[in-house]
Protein backbone atom coordinates (compact mmCIF):
# COMPACT_ATOMS: atom_id res chain seq x y z
CA UNK A 1 0.00 0.00 0.00
CA UNK A 2 1.26 3.49 -1.02
CA UNK A 3 1.72 6.28 1.46
CA UNK A 4 3.53 8.67 -0.52
CA UNK A 5 4.05 11.89 -0.35
CA UNK A 6 5.01 13.90 -3.95
CA UNK A 7 8.04 15.19 -2.13
CA UNK A 8 10.14 11.53 -3.37
CA UNK A 9 8.64 12.08 -6.38
CA UNK A 10 10.20 14.46 -9.84
CA UNK A 11 6.90 14.28 -11.63
CA UNK A 12 3.91 16.66 -11.32
CA UNK A 13 0.78 16.21 -10.27
CA UNK A 14 -1.99 18.16 -11.87
CA UNK A 15 -5.88 17.69 -11.41
CA UNK A 16 -8.75 18.92 -13.49
CA UNK A 17 -12.01 18.63 -11.86
CA UNK A 18 -16.36 19.85 -12.81
CA UNK A 19 -18.38 17.88 -13.84
CA UNK A 20 -19.18 16.45 -18.00
CA UNK A 21 -19.71 19.33 -19.96
CA UNK A 22 -17.39 21.95 -18.12
CA UNK A 23 -14.55 21.47 -20.84
CA UNK A 24 -12.10 18.93 -18.49
CA UNK A 25 -11.08 17.00 -21.43
CA UNK A 26 -10.84 20.54 -24.13
CA UNK A 27 -8.28 21.85 -21.86
CA UNK A 28 -6.14 18.45 -21.20
CA UNK A 29 -6.05 18.77 -24.55
CA UNK A 30 -4.84 21.79 -24.63
CA UNK A 31 -2.53 21.82 -21.62
CA UNK A 32 -0.83 18.67 -22.76
CA UNK A 33 0.08 20.51 -26.47
CA UNK A 34 1.75 23.67 -25.00
CA UNK A 35 3.49 21.39 -22.22
CA UNK A 36 4.79 19.39 -24.51
CA UNK A 37 5.87 22.08 -26.91
CA UNK A 38 7.39 23.35 -23.63
CA UNK A 39 9.75 20.23 -23.63
CA UNK A 40 7.78 18.73 -20.79
CA UNK A 41 6.74 14.87 -21.06
CA UNK A 42 2.94 14.78 -19.99
CA UNK A 43 1.02 11.39 -19.34
CA UNK A 44 -2.61 11.14 -18.56
CA UNK A 45 -5.36 9.42 -16.79
CA UNK A 46 -8.63 9.76 -16.06
CA UNK A 47 -11.67 7.69 -13.94
CA UNK A 48 -12.31 4.09 -14.95
CA UNK A 49 -9.07 3.66 -17.21
CA UNK A 50 -7.33 0.99 -14.95
CA UNK A 51 -5.97 -2.45 -16.41
CA UNK A 52 -7.43 -3.86 -13.22
CA UNK A 53 -11.29 -2.96 -13.21
CA UNK A 54 -12.18 -0.58 -16.33
CA UNK A 55 -13.73 -3.57 -17.98
CA UNK A 56 -15.00 -4.80 -14.70
CA UNK A 57 -16.92 -1.67 -14.09
CA UNK A 58 -18.08 -1.03 -17.98
CA UNK A 59 -19.45 -4.20 -17.43
CA UNK A 60 -21.38 -3.63 -14.02
CA UNK A 61 -22.59 -0.34 -15.92
CA UNK A 62 -24.26 -2.12 -18.31
CA UNK A 63 -26.25 -4.59 -16.51
CA UNK A 64 -26.46 -1.75 -12.90
CA UNK A 65 -26.23 -4.72 -11.39
CA UNK A 66 -24.10 -3.53 -8.46
CA UNK A 67 -25.15 -2.27 -5.15
CA UNK A 68 -24.25 1.28 -4.74
CA UNK A 69 -21.75 1.15 -2.17
CA UNK A 70 -20.02 -2.14 -4.05
CA UNK A 71 -19.48 0.70 -6.89
CA UNK A 72 -17.79 3.11 -4.34
CA UNK A 73 -15.37 0.83 -4.01
CA UNK A 74 -15.34 -0.64 -7.30
CA UNK A 75 -14.13 2.80 -8.59
CA UNK A 76 -11.76 2.65 -5.60
CA UNK A 77 -10.34 -0.23 -6.62
CA UNK A 78 -10.07 1.50 -10.55
CA UNK A 79 -8.32 4.28 -8.68
CA UNK A 80 -5.58 2.34 -6.54
CA UNK A 81 -4.67 0.59 -10.03
CA UNK A 82 -4.66 3.50 -11.92
CA UNK A 83 -2.03 5.35 -9.08
CA UNK A 84 0.17 2.24 -8.05
CA UNK A 85 0.20 1.39 -12.06
CA UNK A 86 -0.25 5.02 -13.94
CA UNK A 87 0.01 7.93 -11.46
CA UNK A 88 3.24 6.99 -9.47
CA UNK A 89 5.50 5.46 -12.12
CA UNK A 90 4.70 8.19 -13.96
CA UNK A 91 5.53 11.19 -11.55
CA UNK A 92 8.61 8.83 -10.66
CA UNK A 93 9.56 9.34 -14.36
CA UNK A 94 9.69 13.24 -13.86
CA UNK A 95 5.83 13.29 -16.04
CA UNK A 96 3.58 15.87 -15.70
CA UNK A 97 0.39 13.79 -14.72
CA UNK A 98 -2.72 15.85 -16.44
CA UNK A 99 -5.43 13.89 -14.52
CA UNK A 100 -8.86 13.58 -15.72
CA UNK A 101 -10.76 13.85 -12.33
CA UNK A 102 -8.92 12.28 -9.48
CA UNK A 103 -10.48 11.55 -6.10
CA UNK A 104 -13.01 13.99 -5.77
CA UNK A 105 -15.41 13.47 -8.12
CA UNK A 106 -15.17 9.22 -6.92
CA UNK A 107 -15.85 11.43 -3.17
CA UNK A 108 -18.19 13.74 -4.21
CA UNK A 109 -20.02 11.11 -6.32
CA UNK A 110 -20.23 8.29 -3.30
CA UNK A 111 -21.40 11.00 -0.66
CA UNK A 112 -24.49 11.84 -2.89
CA UNK A 113 -25.03 8.29 -3.40
CA UNK A 114 -25.18 8.09 0.89
CA UNK A 115 -21.82 7.03 2.27
CA UNK A 116 -20.85 8.51 5.14
CA UNK A 117 -18.09 11.64 4.19
CA UNK A 118 -15.33 10.14 6.77
CA UNK A 119 -15.71 6.73 5.28
CA UNK A 120 -14.97 7.86 1.95
CA UNK A 121 -12.49 10.44 2.63
CA UNK A 122 -10.30 7.59 4.78
CA UNK A 123 -11.02 5.27 2.06
CA UNK A 124 -9.08 7.54 -0.24
CA UNK A 125 -6.70 8.34 2.70
CA UNK A 126 -3.79 6.61 0.77
CA UNK A 127 -3.72 9.19 -2.45
CA UNK A 128 -1.01 11.55 -2.45
CA UNK A 129 -2.44 15.14 -2.45
CA UNK A 130 -2.08 16.75 -6.24
CA UNK A 131 0.33 19.80 -6.94
CA UNK A 132 -3.07 21.44 -8.12
CA UNK A 133 -6.36 20.84 -8.74
CA UNK A 134 -8.86 23.06 -11.00
CA UNK A 135 -12.34 23.06 -10.28
CA UNK A 136 -14.09 23.81 -13.54
CA UNK A 137 -17.08 24.92 -11.70
CA UNK A 138 -20.62 25.17 -13.55
CA UNK A 139 -23.97 26.38 -12.47
CA UNK A 140 -26.33 23.97 -13.96
CA UNK A 141 -28.05 26.39 -16.51
CA UNK A 142 -25.21 27.40 -17.67
CA UNK A 143 -24.75 23.35 -17.72
CA UNK A 144 -28.06 22.40 -19.31
CA UNK A 145 -27.36 23.82 -22.99
CA UNK A 146 -24.11 22.38 -23.02
CA UNK A 147 -25.38 18.75 -22.24
CA UNK A 148 -28.61 19.09 -24.90
CA UNK A 149 -25.69 20.00 -27.70
CA UNK A 150 -23.37 17.67 -26.47
CA UNK A 151 -25.73 14.40 -26.84
CA UNK A 152 -28.09 14.71 -24.39
CA UNK A 153 -28.20 13.58 -20.93
CA UNK A 154 -26.08 10.35 -19.47
CA UNK A 155 -27.83 8.01 -17.34
CA UNK A 156 -25.20 7.86 -15.15
CA UNK A 157 -24.31 11.87 -14.64
CA UNK A 158 -27.98 12.18 -14.58
CA UNK A 159 -27.42 10.15 -11.61
CA UNK A 160 -30.65 7.73 -12.59
CA UNK A 161 -29.17 5.18 -10.23
CA UNK A 162 -30.16 6.49 -7.38
CA UNK A 163 -33.27 7.82 -9.04
CA UNK A 164 -33.31 11.74 -8.10
CA UNK A 165 -36.34 12.34 -10.18
CA UNK A 166 -39.00 11.08 -12.40
CA UNK A 167 -37.22 11.59 -15.36
CA UNK A 168 -33.57 11.96 -16.57
CA UNK A 169 -33.71 15.76 -16.42
CA UNK A 170 -35.54 15.87 -13.03
CA UNK A 171 -33.01 13.69 -12.01
CA UNK A 172 -29.86 15.65 -13.49
CA UNK A 173 -30.84 18.90 -11.90
CA UNK A 174 -30.94 17.42 -8.62
CA UNK A 175 -28.12 14.90 -8.88
CA UNK A 176 -25.76 17.68 -10.21
CA UNK A 177 -27.13 20.30 -8.00
CA UNK A 178 -25.99 17.98 -4.90
CA UNK A 179 -22.78 17.04 -6.43
CA UNK A 180 -22.09 20.94 -7.01
CA UNK A 181 -22.67 21.09 -3.50
CA UNK A 182 -20.18 18.42 -1.95
CA UNK A 183 -17.77 20.12 -4.88
CA UNK A 184 -17.85 23.58 -3.14
CA UNK A 185 -16.86 21.71 0.19
CA UNK A 186 -14.35 19.83 -1.17
CA UNK A 187 -12.98 22.95 -2.87
CA UNK A 188 -12.60 24.81 0.45
CA UNK A 189 -11.22 21.88 2.57
CA UNK A 190 -8.80 20.84 0.05
CA UNK A 191 -8.21 24.74 -1.45
CA UNK A 192 -9.30 23.98 -5.32
CA UNK A 193 -8.07 26.89 -7.53
CA UNK A 194 -11.68 27.52 -8.72
CA UNK A 195 -12.50 28.52 -12.11
CA UNK A 196 -15.51 29.90 -13.79
CA UNK A 197 -16.55 27.28 -16.74
CA UNK A 198 -18.33 30.04 -18.79
CA UNK A 199 -15.54 31.92 -19.37
CA UNK A 200 -14.19 31.84 -23.15
CA UNK A 201 -12.13 28.44 -23.93
CA UNK A 202 -8.98 30.67 -24.61
CA UNK A 203 -9.27 32.64 -21.42
CA UNK A 204 -9.38 30.03 -18.92
CA UNK A 205 -6.87 27.97 -21.27
CA UNK A 206 -5.21 31.15 -20.45
CA UNK A 207 -5.41 31.10 -16.68
CA UNK A 208 -4.66 27.52 -16.35
CA UNK A 209 -1.46 27.92 -18.47
CA UNK A 210 -0.01 30.79 -16.11
CA UNK A 211 -0.78 28.85 -13.14
CA UNK A 212 0.80 25.80 -14.43
CA UNK A 213 4.20 27.16 -15.98
CA UNK A 214 4.29 29.16 -12.48
CA UNK A 215 3.82 25.69 -10.55
CA UNK A 216 6.44 23.91 -12.92
CA UNK A 217 9.21 27.32 -12.47
CA UNK A 218 8.71 27.56 -9.04
CA UNK A 219 9.47 23.57 -8.21
CA UNK A 220 11.84 22.24 -10.95
CA UNK A 221 12.86 18.92 -10.24
CA UNK A 222 15.91 17.09 -10.29
CA UNK A 223 16.38 14.90 -13.48
CA UNK A 224 17.79 11.84 -11.33
CA UNK A 225 19.68 12.28 -8.13
CA UNK A 226 19.67 16.03 -6.43
CA UNK A 227 22.51 17.93 -8.10
CA UNK A 228 21.60 21.50 -7.05
CA UNK A 229 18.40 21.83 -8.86
CA UNK A 230 17.03 22.80 -5.58
CA UNK A 231 18.32 24.18 -2.74
CA UNK A 232 17.88 21.44 0.04
CA UNK A 233 18.30 18.80 -2.89
CA UNK A 234 14.49 18.63 -3.07
CA UNK A 235 11.81 20.46 -4.64
CA UNK A 236 10.16 22.94 -2.51
CA UNK A 237 6.94 21.54 -1.21
CA UNK A 238 4.21 23.09 1.43
CA UNK B 1 -1.84 -12.70 22.21
CA UNK B 2 -0.92 -8.90 22.51
CA UNK B 3 -4.08 -7.73 24.44
CA UNK B 4 -2.35 -4.20 24.59
CA UNK B 5 -1.86 -4.08 20.83
CA UNK B 6 -5.40 -4.53 19.68
CA UNK B 7 -8.08 -2.86 22.06
CA UNK B 8 -10.50 -5.90 22.90
CA UNK B 9 -13.77 -3.56 22.24
CA UNK B 10 -14.46 -1.47 19.36
CA UNK B 11 -13.27 2.10 20.03
CA UNK B 12 -15.40 4.77 19.63
CA UNK B 13 -15.55 6.87 16.17
CA UNK B 14 -15.30 9.96 18.83
CA UNK B 15 -11.91 9.07 20.02
CA UNK B 16 -9.44 9.73 16.97
CA UNK B 17 -6.39 7.77 17.48
CA UNK B 18 -7.17 5.85 20.53
CA UNK B 19 -8.19 2.99 18.76
CA UNK B 20 -4.63 2.79 16.55
CA UNK B 21 -2.79 -0.10 17.28
CA UNK B 22 1.67 0.31 17.33
CA UNK B 23 2.22 -0.97 14.55
CA UNK B 24 6.03 -0.80 13.87
CA UNK B 25 5.51 -0.44 10.32
CA UNK B 26 2.55 2.34 9.17
CA UNK B 27 2.14 0.99 5.96
CA UNK B 28 -0.91 2.60 4.28
CA UNK B 29 -1.30 4.77 6.92
CA UNK B 30 -3.50 7.65 5.64
CA UNK B 31 -1.73 10.53 4.42
CA UNK B 32 -3.52 13.07 7.01
CA UNK B 33 -1.48 11.29 10.02
CA UNK B 34 0.82 12.96 11.74
CA UNK B 35 -0.84 15.80 10.73
CA UNK B 36 -4.34 17.67 11.78
CA UNK B 37 -6.24 14.84 13.14
CA UNK B 38 -8.97 14.27 10.98
CA UNK B 39 -12.32 13.19 12.18
CA UNK B 40 -12.00 9.23 12.14
CA UNK B 41 -14.37 7.19 10.56
CA UNK B 42 -16.69 4.57 12.06
CA UNK B 43 -14.71 1.05 12.32
CA UNK B 44 -16.12 -2.17 12.02
CA UNK B 45 -18.37 -3.22 14.79
CA UNK B 46 -18.86 0.09 15.97
CA UNK B 47 -22.01 0.05 14.37
CA UNK B 48 -24.48 -2.73 15.37
CA UNK B 49 -27.79 -2.66 13.77
CA UNK B 50 -30.50 -5.65 15.05
CA UNK B 51 -32.11 -7.73 12.37
CA UNK B 52 -34.94 -10.21 12.42
CA UNK B 53 -32.26 -12.61 10.81
CA UNK B 54 -29.11 -14.18 12.22
CA UNK B 55 -25.59 -14.59 10.43
CA UNK B 56 -23.78 -17.19 11.65
CA UNK B 57 -19.75 -16.84 9.81
CA UNK B 58 -16.65 -19.43 10.09
CA UNK B 59 -13.44 -18.65 9.79
CA UNK B 60 -9.95 -20.20 9.60
CA UNK B 61 -6.73 -20.62 7.24
CA UNK B 62 -7.11 -22.87 4.12
CA UNK B 63 -7.12 -26.71 5.43
CA UNK B 64 -9.02 -25.67 8.88
CA UNK B 65 -12.05 -27.66 8.05
CA UNK B 66 -14.58 -24.47 8.13
CA UNK B 67 -16.36 -25.19 5.08
CA UNK B 68 -17.11 -28.95 5.57
CA UNK B 69 -18.63 -27.92 9.47
CA UNK B 70 -20.57 -25.00 7.55
CA UNK B 71 -22.14 -27.01 5.16
CA UNK B 72 -22.87 -29.46 7.30
CA UNK B 73 -24.27 -26.94 9.63
CA UNK B 74 -26.15 -25.45 6.90
CA UNK B 75 -27.72 -28.74 6.31
CA UNK B 76 -28.90 -29.41 9.68
CA UNK B 77 -30.44 -26.23 9.84
CA UNK B 78 -32.31 -26.77 6.21
CA UNK B 79 -33.89 -29.82 7.46
CA UNK B 80 -35.05 -28.52 10.80
CA UNK B 81 -36.93 -26.30 8.18
CA UNK B 82 -35.08 -23.04 8.87
CA UNK B 83 -34.68 -20.72 5.47
CA UNK B 84 -30.74 -20.81 5.20
CA UNK B 85 -28.90 -18.44 2.53
CA UNK B 86 -25.10 -19.36 2.32
CA UNK B 87 -22.87 -16.76 0.85
CA UNK B 88 -19.13 -17.54 -0.15
CA UNK B 89 -16.37 -15.35 0.08
CA UNK B 90 -15.69 -13.80 -3.41
CA UNK B 91 -18.62 -14.66 -4.96
CA UNK B 92 -19.91 -11.73 -6.51
CA UNK B 93 -20.59 -12.41 -9.70
CA UNK B 94 -19.51 -9.07 -11.43
CA UNK B 95 -16.74 -8.08 -8.69
CA UNK B 96 -15.30 -11.82 -9.54
CA UNK B 97 -14.37 -11.86 -13.19
CA UNK B 98 -12.22 -8.76 -12.37
CA UNK B 99 -10.74 -10.32 -9.42
CA UNK B 100 -9.79 -13.46 -11.13
CA UNK B 101 -8.38 -10.80 -13.80
CA UNK B 102 -6.05 -9.41 -11.62
CA UNK B 103 -4.92 -12.28 -10.03
CA UNK B 104 -4.37 -14.15 -13.23
CA UNK B 105 -2.07 -10.83 -14.70
CA UNK B 106 -0.47 -10.68 -10.98
CA UNK B 107 -2.00 -6.91 -11.15
CA UNK B 108 -2.79 -6.82 -7.78
CA UNK B 109 -1.16 -4.84 -5.45
CA UNK B 110 -1.84 -5.28 -1.23
CA UNK B 111 -3.67 -2.31 -1.73
CA UNK B 112 -6.20 -3.55 -4.80
CA UNK B 113 -5.99 -6.69 -3.54
CA UNK B 114 -7.99 -5.36 -0.48
CA UNK B 115 -10.18 -2.64 -2.35
CA UNK B 116 -11.41 -5.71 -4.99
CA UNK B 117 -12.34 -8.20 -1.93
CA UNK B 118 -13.87 -5.10 -0.05
CA UNK B 119 -15.96 -4.39 -3.55
CA UNK B 120 -17.17 -8.13 -3.87
CA UNK B 121 -17.83 -8.44 -0.15
CA UNK B 122 -19.89 -4.69 -0.10
CA UNK B 123 -21.66 -6.01 -3.13
CA UNK B 124 -23.27 -9.55 -1.37
CA UNK B 125 -23.85 -7.43 1.51
CA UNK B 126 -26.25 -5.09 -0.23
CA UNK B 127 -27.60 -7.90 -2.03
CA UNK B 128 -27.27 -10.70 -0.36
CA UNK B 129 -26.50 -10.54 3.30
CA UNK B 130 -28.78 -7.41 4.76
CA UNK B 131 -31.68 -8.12 2.42
CA UNK B 132 -31.38 -11.83 3.85
CA UNK B 133 -31.50 -11.14 7.61
CA UNK B 134 -34.01 -8.55 7.36
CA UNK B 135 -36.24 -11.12 6.36
CA UNK B 136 -35.36 -13.21 8.66
CA UNK B 137 -33.42 -15.47 6.82
CA UNK B 138 -30.85 -17.52 8.54
CA UNK B 139 -27.50 -16.54 6.97
CA UNK B 140 -24.60 -19.04 6.56
CA UNK B 141 -21.48 -17.40 5.21
CA UNK B 142 -17.68 -19.25 4.80
CA UNK B 143 -15.63 -16.54 5.97
CA UNK B 144 -16.26 -12.81 6.63
CA UNK B 145 -14.62 -9.58 7.10
CA UNK B 146 -11.89 -11.18 9.43
CA UNK B 147 -10.39 -12.74 6.44
CA UNK B 148 -9.51 -9.80 5.09
CA UNK B 149 -8.63 -8.04 8.23
CA UNK B 150 -5.81 -11.16 8.18
CA UNK B 151 -4.94 -11.16 4.86
CA UNK B 152 -4.51 -7.59 4.02
CA UNK B 153 -2.60 -6.62 7.25
CA UNK B 154 -0.14 -9.82 6.39
CA UNK B 155 0.17 -8.29 3.34
CA UNK B 156 1.48 -4.61 4.81
CA UNK B 157 -2.28 -2.73 5.24
CA UNK B 158 -2.68 -0.66 7.51
CA UNK B 159 -5.34 -2.41 10.69
CA UNK B 160 -7.22 0.50 11.29
CA UNK B 161 -7.66 1.55 7.72
CA UNK B 162 -9.14 -2.04 6.80
CA UNK B 163 -11.66 -1.84 9.76
CA UNK B 164 -12.76 1.56 9.15
CA UNK B 165 -13.27 0.08 5.20
CA UNK B 166 -15.42 -2.87 6.06
CA UNK B 167 -16.81 -0.54 8.70
CA UNK B 168 -20.43 -1.37 7.04
CA UNK B 169 -20.91 -4.71 7.42
CA UNK B 170 -23.00 -6.09 9.91
CA UNK B 171 -21.68 -8.03 13.42
CA UNK B 172 -22.51 -11.62 13.31
CA UNK B 173 -24.68 -13.48 15.50
CA UNK B 174 -21.83 -15.56 15.77
CA UNK B 175 -18.32 -15.89 14.53
CA UNK B 176 -16.73 -19.23 14.59
CA UNK B 177 -12.73 -19.66 14.43
CA UNK B 178 -11.32 -22.91 13.28
CA UNK B 179 -8.23 -23.39 15.31
CA UNK B 180 -5.60 -25.85 13.52
CA UNK B 181 -1.79 -26.34 13.91
CA UNK B 182 -0.12 -25.10 11.29
CA UNK B 183 1.36 -28.68 9.61
CA UNK B 184 -1.92 -30.49 10.04
CA UNK B 185 -3.65 -27.61 7.60
CA UNK B 186 -0.71 -27.99 5.43
CA UNK B 187 -1.13 -31.49 5.10
CA UNK B 188 -4.67 -31.15 4.46
CA UNK B 189 -3.84 -28.66 1.52
CA UNK B 190 -0.70 -29.85 0.19
CA UNK B 191 -1.31 -33.42 -0.23
CA UNK B 192 -4.53 -33.18 -2.00
CA UNK B 193 -3.57 -30.81 -4.84
CA UNK B 194 -0.48 -30.16 -7.03
CA UNK B 195 -0.14 -26.57 -7.94
CA UNK B 196 -0.50 -23.16 -5.76
CA UNK B 197 -1.67 -20.34 -7.05
CA UNK B 198 0.54 -17.11 -7.26
CA UNK B 199 -1.71 -15.48 -4.44
CA UNK B 200 -2.79 -18.08 -2.75
CA UNK B 201 0.52 -19.15 -1.95
CA UNK B 202 1.32 -15.31 -0.81
CA UNK B 203 4.20 -15.22 -3.38
CA UNK B 204 3.34 -11.71 -3.78
CA UNK B 205 4.96 -11.31 -0.66
CA UNK B 206 8.19 -11.85 -2.02
CA UNK B 207 8.89 -14.79 0.99
CA UNK B 208 10.32 -17.69 -0.47
CA UNK B 209 10.48 -18.34 -4.18
CA UNK B 210 9.23 -21.49 -3.80
CA UNK B 211 5.58 -22.01 -3.67
CA UNK B 212 5.06 -24.34 -1.31
CA UNK B 213 8.22 -22.98 0.95
CA UNK B 214 6.21 -19.20 0.38
CA UNK B 215 2.66 -20.82 1.12
CA UNK B 216 3.59 -22.26 4.78
CA UNK B 217 5.21 -18.67 5.46
CA UNK B 218 2.26 -16.94 4.34
CA UNK B 219 -0.52 -19.07 6.52
CA UNK B 220 1.55 -19.28 9.83
CA UNK B 221 1.46 -15.64 9.26
CA UNK B 222 -2.36 -15.28 8.90
CA UNK B 223 -2.35 -17.82 11.87
CA UNK B 224 -0.85 -15.30 13.84
CA UNK B 225 -2.88 -12.43 12.27
CA UNK B 226 -5.90 -14.74 13.27
CA UNK B 227 -5.10 -14.89 16.78
CA UNK B 228 -5.20 -11.06 17.67
CA UNK B 229 -8.25 -10.90 15.43
CA UNK B 230 -10.24 -13.54 18.03
CA UNK B 231 -9.01 -11.68 20.81
CA UNK B 232 -10.19 -8.71 18.97
CA UNK B 233 -13.86 -9.49 18.01
CA UNK B 234 -14.29 -12.44 20.17
CA UNK B 235 -14.79 -15.10 17.87
CA UNK B 236 -15.82 -18.39 19.59
CA UNK B 237 -12.58 -20.84 18.78
CA UNK B 238 -13.22 -24.29 17.71
CA UNK B 239 -11.14 -26.97 17.87
CA UNK B 240 -10.48 -28.23 14.20
CA UNK B 241 -8.28 -30.96 15.30
CA UNK B 242 -11.81 -33.29 16.71
CA UNK B 243 -13.05 -35.33 14.93
CA UNK B 244 -15.70 -33.65 11.49
CA UNK B 245 -18.58 -35.06 13.48
CA UNK B 246 -17.17 -34.02 17.40
CA UNK B 247 -16.86 -30.18 15.68
CA UNK B 248 -20.61 -30.62 14.49
CA UNK B 249 -22.10 -31.63 17.43
CA UNK B 250 -19.84 -28.36 19.04
CA UNK B 251 -20.74 -26.32 16.44
CA UNK B 252 -24.88 -26.87 16.28
CA UNK B 253 -24.90 -27.03 20.36
CA UNK B 254 -23.21 -23.16 19.93
CA UNK B 255 -26.21 -22.22 17.95
CA UNK B 256 -28.74 -23.56 19.53
CA UNK B 257 -29.48 -21.16 21.67
CA UNK B 258 -29.51 -17.84 19.25
CA UNK B 259 -31.96 -19.52 16.73
CA UNK B 260 -35.37 -19.28 17.29
CA UNK B 261 -37.47 -21.65 17.15
CA UNK B 262 -38.92 -22.68 13.94
CA UNK B 263 -42.86 -23.70 13.08
CA UNK B 264 -44.19 -24.90 9.91
CA UNK B 265 -41.45 -22.69 8.15
CA UNK B 266 -41.90 -19.60 9.92
CA UNK B 267 -39.66 -18.44 12.67
CA UNK B 268 -40.45 -17.40 16.38
CA UNK B 269 -38.21 -15.44 18.11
Amino acid sequence: MPNVSLEDLTGWLIVLEGTDGAGRTTHIDRLRLELERAGYAVAETGLTRSDLASRGIRQAKRGNTLGTHAFNLFYATDFADRLEHQILPALRAGFVMLTDRYIYSLIARAIVRGADPAWVRQVYGFAPRPDAVFYLRIEIPDLVPRILTGGGFDYWESGMDVRMGTDLYDSFVRYQGALIQQFDRLAREDDFDVIDATRSVDEIHGYLWDKVSALLDRSPRPAYAPDGAGSDGGPPRS
Amino acid sequence: MSATEIPSTPTPASAPGAGVPAVTAPVGAPATDGAIPAPRPAQYGDRRIEYPGRLFIVEGIDGSGKSTQLSLLAQWLRSEGYPVVYSEWNSSPIVRATTKWGKKSKLLTPLTFSLIHATDFSDRVEREIVPSLKAGGIVLADRYVYTAFARDVVRGVNRRWVRELYQFAPVPTQAFYFRVPLYIALRRILSGRSKLKYYEAGMDLGLHTDPPESYKLFQSRLLAEYETIVEEHKLTVMDATLSVEGQQRRLRDAIKASVPRVRRGRLHA
